[in-house]
């Protein structure tokens, strides 16, 4: 007999509930996490659309659509956003033709490969298309212009993460040998990343006083005892980048050294015996093997570094100008100043290029190195 | 108990009762009064302003009952912090003590409480006493009392009376002036620890209270015929007046010092140019009042009585609006020069003062007020503003007029008159330069100058171009907020 049509639906919903149980149980979960994650986003996103005004008892948000990112990208804030631009010369027209070149081999390339996706097309664009864009912006602000907060911030994400990843590497190398005392060593690396970011960034301005500073006498007897790090751009953004790359290369060692000390040891062992070196060791064994959690600390990093504030806010406070101002310090100076809606268009640039830099890093380098694990 | 130890308490319960009863009939407040209330004060880091209400807080909290709470956040966040809690309807804060300039955002919205009726029933408070300047402009906003006076804020020039008699230099009438003795002083050890030292220290730090000396020096290329002209705008049709002759020659001086400066000037905030000048390391700086009273710390300066102060120095040529360019003065384009020399005084900030919460409790804007009151009272204002410390300088005709509070605080008579008379020159000059309180003058100032000045001694931007931002920065802001509202704002407070 066939099940009557009340019990029939409730059949049908248990069967329902049978075969997504699953989904129903994570959705409280996911709608939570969406909430969380998108109403900033959202609240963000109608910001950069407004202006603040105040009002009585209070204050309103006036639409004014694009009005914040015109002003960031071609009005009045383009030198704090982008910079200020210099004509471009021979050479700098030379080195933009030379890596638009190369992206379009790239992509032609790509395009006459087989496995050629729409996604892969659409994505492949938009990157070579913003990194085009950002190699003409570096040319024409590093050249004989003035870079703005999104150079600067570039600058500390990708020679930050450079080299704290290359110190990382070699640190854990060192300590994944059998030392004396490699415990110790390992603690003591460790021990900057534990450290509040503003007590870093504290206790580097104390360090690079050059009159005052523990160093003082030292600076004297080498002569730089009247030089001023912070009143020069290079020299301000690189004490930036060594109070960062000192926070942040623990984190480095850390995980690298995890990979490397689970690395298969009967290749190794195999490698010595047949009388390989080093560097062999570590080109065909030990890099193959580390190279995805590699790809995926430096992708890590890469995010966490284009959030960087502390440190330039604390040690210079932006300054020489705005010689050290990272995207993230532009939007909360603006929204210190209650230019609400030009923080938001700010941020929501960071978001993009953030975006676009981390998901062509996973895409470029992510998956071929998860391609070379042994 | 003994007869000695019997006479001994009583005598202190005498003592206490009395230092008690002074404190009470000062304030015009009954002990215990406000019993359980607490104010939320913000202010700024400081050390200075926050140190005398902190000091003072508990006094006050014994006689009244009323418990102050100081809370300080650094210089370039209070603007906003402000204004976050009350436009938000947070009101953590129930008062504050900032710039009457920002006063304009505050009151318009409705966030301050008119404190008219309060000021008018305080004979405690003896407001006759407060400067006409402070009392009538500062305090005021549209005619009504919002903010009480508790510093008053004038920048001026002080030099090293002792290395200028040296060097045969009289103090300078021009901002030339400045420059050549600058020039000439620098590299000179001027507090004999074998160390060369530095010409000028002026306060260059983006972020900080460092764009006042920027006005300070282009007052005087740009006003010549009375306060009423003002220097930001034009006040036909509120053109920016940081496009010229005038403002380009403010600029040259401005820059050009930063060349006899200390190496890192351009970092520097007001507390450490202070610190420099006190330890000798300075021929020359801009500054508000304080240096006058820091220099006087035996414990901590060098320079007590090498100090000379001056009312801001002036130029021989200003500017015609009509042209932009600038003009030799005479009688009439500068009826207020002195030896053929402009000079136009800046009240520079207009003197921290402390404005109530609207949406505050009743008896907290009562106590509020109260404390703010007790505090701008002779009793305690006349002792403060003579301690260096405290970042108060004099506003009260007391303060003026009694050299003897001076001289007991440390000052040599002749450095007393030297001090209060160029304040007071700067008080009663024609020519004095009004700050700018047109709605959002924060974003002009702190915003749009501070920035183009940053770059500009940071060498990104040249002369002309630092012109051109701060111009278009001024005019978009016009755009903005509403051209013919910020023109007649503008207008009102030159009283035009």
């Amino acid at each position: 007999m066939p099940p009557s049509g009340a019990r029939g639906g409730r059949d049908r919903l248990a069967e329902w509930l049978d075969r997504n149980a699953g989904k129903v149980f994570i959705l409280p979960a996911v709608l939570t996490l969406l909430a969380f994650a998108l109403f900033p986003l959202l609240v963000s996103a109608w910001l950069s659309l407004t202006r603040l005004r105040l009002a009585a008892g209070g204050f309103s948000l006036e639409y004014v659509g694009w009005l914040n990112f015109k002003k960031l990208f071609f009005g009045s804030q383009q030198y704090h956003l982008l910079g200020t631009f210099d004509r471009l010369g021979a050479t700098d027209w030379s080195i933009v033709g030379a890596v638009l070149a190369l992206f379009l081999y790239l992509f032609v390339r790509y395009l006459l490969r087989p496995g050629v996706s729409v996604v892969g097309v659409i994505g492949r664009s938009i990157a070579f298309t913003v990194a085009s864009a950002l190699t003409v912006l570096l040319v024409a602000t590093l050249g004989g212009g003035f870079p703005g907060s999104l150079v600067v911030t570039l600058f500390y994400v990708f020679a930050g993460v450079s080299i704290q990843f290359g110190l990382g590497l070699g640190l854990a190398l060192l300590c994944s040998q059998n030392i004396t005392g490699r415990n110790l060593f390992r603690i003591v690396f460790f021990l900057p990343l534990m450290v509040t970011p503003v007590g870093i960034a504290y206790m580097f301005r104390m360090l690079a006083d050059m009159h005052k500073g523990p160093f003082a006498h030292l600076w004297a007897a080498l002569g730089l005892g009247e030089f001023a790090w912070a009143s020069d751009p290079w020299t301000a953004r690189l004490v930036v980048l060594i109070g960062d790359t000192w926070q942040w290369t623990p984190f480095m060692f850390i995980v690298l050294l995890a990979a490397i000390e689970s690395q298969p040891r009967d290749q190794m062992e195999a490698a010595r015996i047949d009388g390989a070196g080093g560097w062999q060791i570590f080109r065909d064994i030990t890099w193959p093997s580390i190279a995805p959690v590699a790809a995926t600390v430096v992708l890590i990093r890469l995010i966490e570094a284009f959030k960087i504030i502390d440190l330039p806010n604390v040690l210079t406070n932006g300054g020489p100008g705005i010689a050290t101002e990272s995207l993230t310090l532009h939007a909360f100076i603006a929204w210190r100043t209650q230019d609400l809606g030009g923080s938001a268009a700010v941020g929501y640039t960071l978001l993009f290029v953030a975006t676009v830099a981390c998901l062509s890093f996973f895409n470029f380098a992510g998956r071929k190195a998860r391609g070379a694990a042994p | 108990m003994n007869t000695k130890k019997l006479c001994r308490t009583t005598a202190s319960v005498l003592l206490v009762g009395a230092a008690t009863c002074a404190l009470v009939s000062g304030g015009a407040h009954a002990a215990g009064e406000f019993d359980g209330v607490e104010v939320n004060i913000m202010t700024f880091t400081g050390p200075q302003i926050a140190e005398p209400l902190q000091r003072r807080a508990p006094d006050f909290n014994a006689a009244t009952g009323a418990k102050i709470n100081i809370v300080t956040v650094p210089f370039s966040d209070l603007y906003g912090k402000l204004l976050t809690d009350w436009a938000s309807g947070t009101n953590a804060i129930d008062a504050a003590v900032f710039a009457p300039q920002w006063a304009v955002d505050y009151v318009v919205p409705g966030f301050l409480e008119s404190l008219s009726q309060r000021v008018a029933a305080d004979e405690a408070l003896q407001q006759d006493d407060i400067a006409p300047f402070f009392r009538e402009f500062s305090q005021k906003y549209a005619g009504e009392t919002y903010m009480l006076t508790l510093d008053g804020d004038f920048q001026l020039v002080y030099y090293r009376s002792d290395v200028f008699d040296d060097a045969g230099l009289p103090a300078p009438e021009t901002w030339e002036d400045y420059i050549a003795a600058a020039a000439k002083l620098h590299g000179t050890d001027m507090n004999g620890d074998g160390t060369p030292d530095y010409g000028s220290c002026i306060s260059k730090k983006r972020g900080a209270q460092a764009y006042w000396a920027i006005l300070s020096i282009a007052g005087g290329f740009l006003q010549s015929r009375g306060t009423s002209q003002g220097i930001f705008f034009d006040t036909d049709t509120m053109a920016p007046l940081a496009n010229n002759e005038g403002f380009a020659a403010a600029l040259d001086v401005y820059t050009e010092t930063t060349a006899y400066g200390p190496p890192d000037e351009i970092n520097l905030d007001v507390g450490d140019t202070r610190g420099l000048f006190t330890s000798g390391r300075c021929a020359l700086t801009i500054d508000w009042g304080d240096i006058g009273t820091l220099a006087i710390d035996p414990a901590n300066s060098q320079v007590v009585d090498k100090v000379g102060t001056i009312m801001l120095p002036g130029s021989r040529n200003v500017l015609d609006r009509a042209s932009g360019k600038l003009v030799p003065c005479d009688a009439g384009t500068c009826p207020h020069a002195v030896n053929g020399v402009n000079r136009a005084p800046f009240a520079a900030f207009g003197g921290w003062s402390g404005g109530i919460n609207a949406n505050a409790d009743d008896r907290v804007k009562d106590a509020a007020y109260a404390f703010f009151s007790y505090m701008s009272q002779p009793a305690q204002s006349n002792e403060d503003v003579t301690i260096g410390r405290t970042g108060f300088n004099p506003y009260r005709l007391s303060q003026f007029g009694d050299i003897d509070l001076w001289v007991k605080a440390g000052m040599s008579r002749a450095a007393a008159q030297d001090y209060l008379g160029a304040i007071q020159d700067s008080l009663n000059s024609p020519n004095m330069v009004l700050d700018l309180r047109i709605p959002k003058n924060q974003a002009y100032q702190q915003v749009v100058l501070d920035n183009a000045l940053a770059r500009l001694l940071a060498g990104e931007i040249d002369r002309t171009k630092a012109m051109r931002a701060i111009e278009d920065g001024w005019n978009e802001l016009n755009e903005e907020n509403g051209v013919d509202e910020q023109h007649a704002a503008y207008r009102a407070t030159l009283g035009r």
